[in-house]
């Protein structure tokens, strides 16, 4: 049976603020409180309310009707500020059982590309706020905007996750079929689901201007050649109302899918199902791709000097921000990784959309200026130590954390098997567990000989902290 | 196809950017259309001007007769120019001028440049305009510039062949919207009687229609062109200066150019930053009071005034800089931006600048908005990335606007003209 996949993506960047050189050092808010109301209300208003209200009816009425989703953690900040309204809207259609929420790194940016810990961070970041929110921990991932390579899928299969989302880019498909499940070619437990760029795009990029029956539709799925099952249509929510407006008939459109598909025979599946099934084969991609523009790749957020620069400058301190403790800073790492912000730079022809900036050199000035002034911040906290310094000290910082995590499996090795000769000795044993972080503290005097700012190189490390202090 | 041309400055007597664009115009349709023949009327050759078209000069078209044999015209005559030629034009006087401060010759002396008596000399440019379109043969007329405007508009009287005119910059920009009506009545007549007006940008031909109340089929926008820099210029090393940039400003120090801007630019950007220092090239009615203001803000140390700039040294100053703005308040065109392009040296400019038309590679801020253009400032002198990217891609973009398309743009305009009866039915 023929099955469609569909999913989509809920993200909105924390747009920045128009911030001159003269700020630097001056000003360390970034964010333009008003466009950001302005437009989060205006999305939720025109895009993401209809179109939730009508899937949460489409569920209802069909009970094999499946959806899957994915919020970008800096969205659904965004959300629960200016538009709760979406996210209980959220919260009933997961009630719905027929919903799937996928996981995708906090920020919407392009860690995967840059700093591997950053990237899993981030990831297990976003996980917890999905299983927080909804109820279960998310099974399958999807990276920003489909960007993937085989090294991320073994980066992402190391995190847990059953499968990811792709684009069934041609330079990686070849002849062959975006309709069957495929597996990664660096580590086989992760499934590979890829994008049917032409279905997609039929409802996400041409609704409007080569405007579409759903039935139409329908019949060029169910005449795809026999044994090709899987349909996947990924796209963003905002294309039903903002991409294509209402009235174009595009939520009729979306109605009509599921009775139409019963029709033909055409079923529904949420991701995590069909990655539970067996893939057909390996993919091997050795380059990113993406589901943006006609290359399908990452040439719109780093295709030019400008974007490399700004990436590279951004991530140099990724490990700093990872291990300090500010809050603030944090919050301000997510929304300057978004990767909007790269993407409003880009010089390749064509491309309108640019926020508040008149040219992709405005959109550089202004936020290497940002970044000018959050790296100062991030750079401050260290008091001024050499990047030498202080890179050891984050080494240092890391190979205690394997050191402990490595002792932790350890632990639970042994309680288990203690547990197998005296089960009535396991509550008693429990506190060893807790015991654990005397451990590192004896390890943490050692750094401190070593080098006093390594201080609170404690379990969750918070060690910057005390560096400035003692400088 | 014969173009009788009338211009007010030619290389290598250079005054401003008219004496540029009237060569690459010239030029480029030589060389792009083996057909071309151009005839151009100067007030004052030198004799030096190149060879690649007739030049006629004004001072040596008699308009009152003289009986001079053979031997004598030739001995009086510069010989870029016959006899025979001479005879031609003596043969077409057409009233008695007699009364006019004539020479020995019969011909009309010209200061050249722009004297003090510039609307005599504009006047007696139009009357020798008259022996000339009655002694030639030519498909079209182009005059360049107001200057000239009267003397297009005579010889179409004359010749009854249609009137191309080549607005380079209108009094409105020139004066901020405070017109001198002399002028504007030489421009609007010109205008007037023109068949096809060739605006050197959109934001002209926007002047042109609003302003002089054109009708806007007649108007058209026709960017100007650099030529390739001759390989002394490009031999020019680019002058590293370490932890210091250089930002530059280059023009005639004037109203027009918004000197006031990069001040006022300069002195936010030397508040953050101790190593960028500001050149300000260039002379004009307004050079004493930029002094003044520099040092009213407390930057004249940081701001260099090294005054008029010529030939290579234009060049040299480009490529000893890291950023050129050009701030101005109204720029028909602005070749500068082009130039320094050339030389590898990024640009801002003013989004009320034509050349910005036709420029994707530069930055573009208003003129007035001095945080934005100190904020563009700081960020090329800061950002390696985005230096490296408008400098490189910069040189790619003007090596493609050349003046052999524009000559094929503005023979398709002559076409039109000629052969369509113009562009109003």
């Amino acid at each position: 049976m023929k099955r469609i996949c569909l999913y989509f993506e809920i993200h909105q960047i924390i747009h920045l603020k128009r911030y001159r050189f003269f700020d630097i050092g001056r000003d360390h808010y970034y964010y333009d409180d008003y466009e950001n109301e302005r437009s989060i209300n205006d999305i939720a208003e025109r895009s993401y309310v209809p179109a939730l209200q009508t899937l949460i009816q489409m569920c209802r009425d069909h009970p094999e009707f499946k959806v899957a989703f994915s919020l970008s953690g800096v969205g659904l900040e965004q959300l629960e500020f200016h538009a709760p309204q979406v996210i209980d809207l959220l919260r009933e259609i997961n009630s719905t059982g027929q919903v799937e929420f996928l996981c995708e790194p906090y920020s919407h940016g392009l860690s995967s590309l840059a700093n591997e810990e950053s990237f899993v961070a981030e990831v297990k970041r976003m996980s917890d706020r999905v299983k927080e929110l909804f109820g279960k921990r998310p099974k399958v991932f999807r990276n920003s905007s489909l960007i993937y390579n085989d090294e991320i899928g073994a980066q992402v299969a190391a995190m847990g996750f059953k499968g990811i989302l792709t684009e069934g880019a041609k330079q990686v498909l070849g002849w062959k079929s975006p309709h069957y499940l495929y597996h990664c070619a660096s580590d086989p437990r992760l499934k590979l689901l890829m994008r049917d760029i032409n279905l997609s795009e039929d409802i996400t990029e041409r609704f409007t201007s080569h405007p579409l029956m759903a039935d139409q539709w329908l019949d060029w799925i169910a005449s795809t050649p026999e044994g090709e099952n899987i349909i996947n249509i990924f796209g963003e929510l905002v294309t039903f109302g903002i991409f294509h407006p209402l009235q174009s008939g595009i939520l009729e459109f979306l109605k009509a899918i599921p009775v139409l598909a019963k029709e033909r025979g055409i079923g529904f599946a949420l991701p995590s199902e069909l990655c539970a099934e067996k893939s057909v084969g390996a993919i091997e991609v050795p380059y990113n791709i993406s589901w943006v523009d006609e290359e399908r790749d990452t040439s719109c957020w780093l295709g030019n000097v400008m974007q490399r620069e700004a990436f590279n400058k951004l991530y140099s301190v990724a490990d700093r921000v990872r291990v300090c403790g500010d809050r603030r800073i944090q919050m301000d790492w997510d929304s300057l990784q978004a990767s909007n912000n790269f993407r409003f730079m880009t010089t390749k022809p064509g491309y309108q959309y640019r926020g508040i900036y008149d040219s992709p050199y405005d959109a550089f000035t202004n936020y290497m200026n940002i970044l000018g002034d959050f790296i100062s911040r991030v750079n401050n906290l260290y008091g001024g130590a050499d990047n030498e310094e202080i890179d050891g000290l984050i080494t240092m910082i890391k190979n205690q954390d394997d050191e402990l995590a490595a002792k932790d499996k350890e632990i639970e090795r042994l309680r288990k098997k203690l547990e197998k000769f005296n089960p009535t000795e396991v509550e008693e044993k429990k506190p060893v567990k807790k015991a654990v972080p005397k451990k590192p503290a004896a390890a943490k005097k050692a750094a401190e000989k070593a080098k006093p700012a390594a201080g609170a190189a404690a379990k969750k490390v918070t060690a910057p902290k005390a560096a400035p202090k003692k400088k | 196809m014969k173009v009788l041309m009338f211009g007010w400055e030619f290389p290598p007597k250079i005054y401003g950017g008219l004496a540029v664009a009237s060569y690459g115009i010239t030029k480029g349709m030589i060389e792009g259309q083996p057909d071309a023949e151009i005839t151009f009327c100067l007030p004052k050759p030198c004799g030096e001007e190149e060879k690649f078209l007739r030049i006629i000069g004004m001072n040596q078209v008699p308009i009152v007769y003289r009986g001079h044999d053979y031997d004598y015209v030739k001995s009086h005559i510069p010989d870029y120019m016959t006899p025979e030629e001479y005879y031609k034009f003596r043969d077409h006087i057409y009233a008695d001028f007699s009364y006019m401060n004539v020479n020995d010759m019969g011909c009309m002396e010209f200061a050249g440049g722009y004297p003090g008596n510039l609307h005599d000399e504009i006047n007696n440019f139009s009357i020798i305009a008259g022996v000339v379109a009655r002694s030639e043969q030519f498909d079209i007329i182009h005059a360049h510039d107001w200057l000239t405007y009267p003397a297009g508009v005579h010889a179409k009287m004359v010749s009854g062949k249609p009137l191309c005119i080549h607005v380079h910059a209108t009094d409105f920009d020139r004066s901020r919207g405070k017109v001198n009506p002399t002028v504007y009545s030489i421009e609007k007549n010109g205008m007037d009687h023109a068949d096809c007006i060739m605006c050197v940008s959109e934001l002209t031909r926007q002047t042109v229609i609003r302003e002089y109340h054109q009708d806007p089929r007649k108007c058209f926008a026709v960017h100007n062109a650099v030529y390739p820099l001759p390989q002394e210029y490009l031999d020019i090393p680019r002058v590293d200066h370490g932890k210091e940039k250089v930002v530059t400003f280059l023009g005639r120090i004037t109203m027009q150019k918004g000197p006031e801007y990069f001040i006022e630019a300069a002195d936010l950007v030397c508040k953050r930053s101790k190593n960028i220092r500001f050149c300000f090239a260039g002379s004009g009615d307004k050079y004493w009071e930029m002094v003044d203001l520099a040092a009213a803000k407390g930057i004249a140390d940081r701001v260099h005034f090294p005054g008029f700039l010529r030939g290579k040294q234009v060049y040299e100053c480009y490529k000893a800089s890291d950023v050129f703005v050009m701030p101005s308040v109204s720029e028909p065109f602005g070749i500068a931006p082009l130039e320094a392009m050339q030389c590898g040296t990024p640009s801002i400019i003013s989004k009320q600048s034509g050349c910005g038309e036709i420029l994707d590679k530069v930055i573009k801020v208003d003129y007035w908005d001095i945080n934005a253009m100190a904020d563009a400032i700081y960020s090329l002198c800061t950002n390696e990335g985005l230096h490296k990217y408008l400098q490189e891609e910069g040189l790619k973009e003007v090596a493609e606007i050349t003046w052999v398309k524009v000559g094929h743009r503005i023979r398709k305009l002559y076409d039109e003209c000629i052969y369509n009866g113009g562009f109003i039915h």
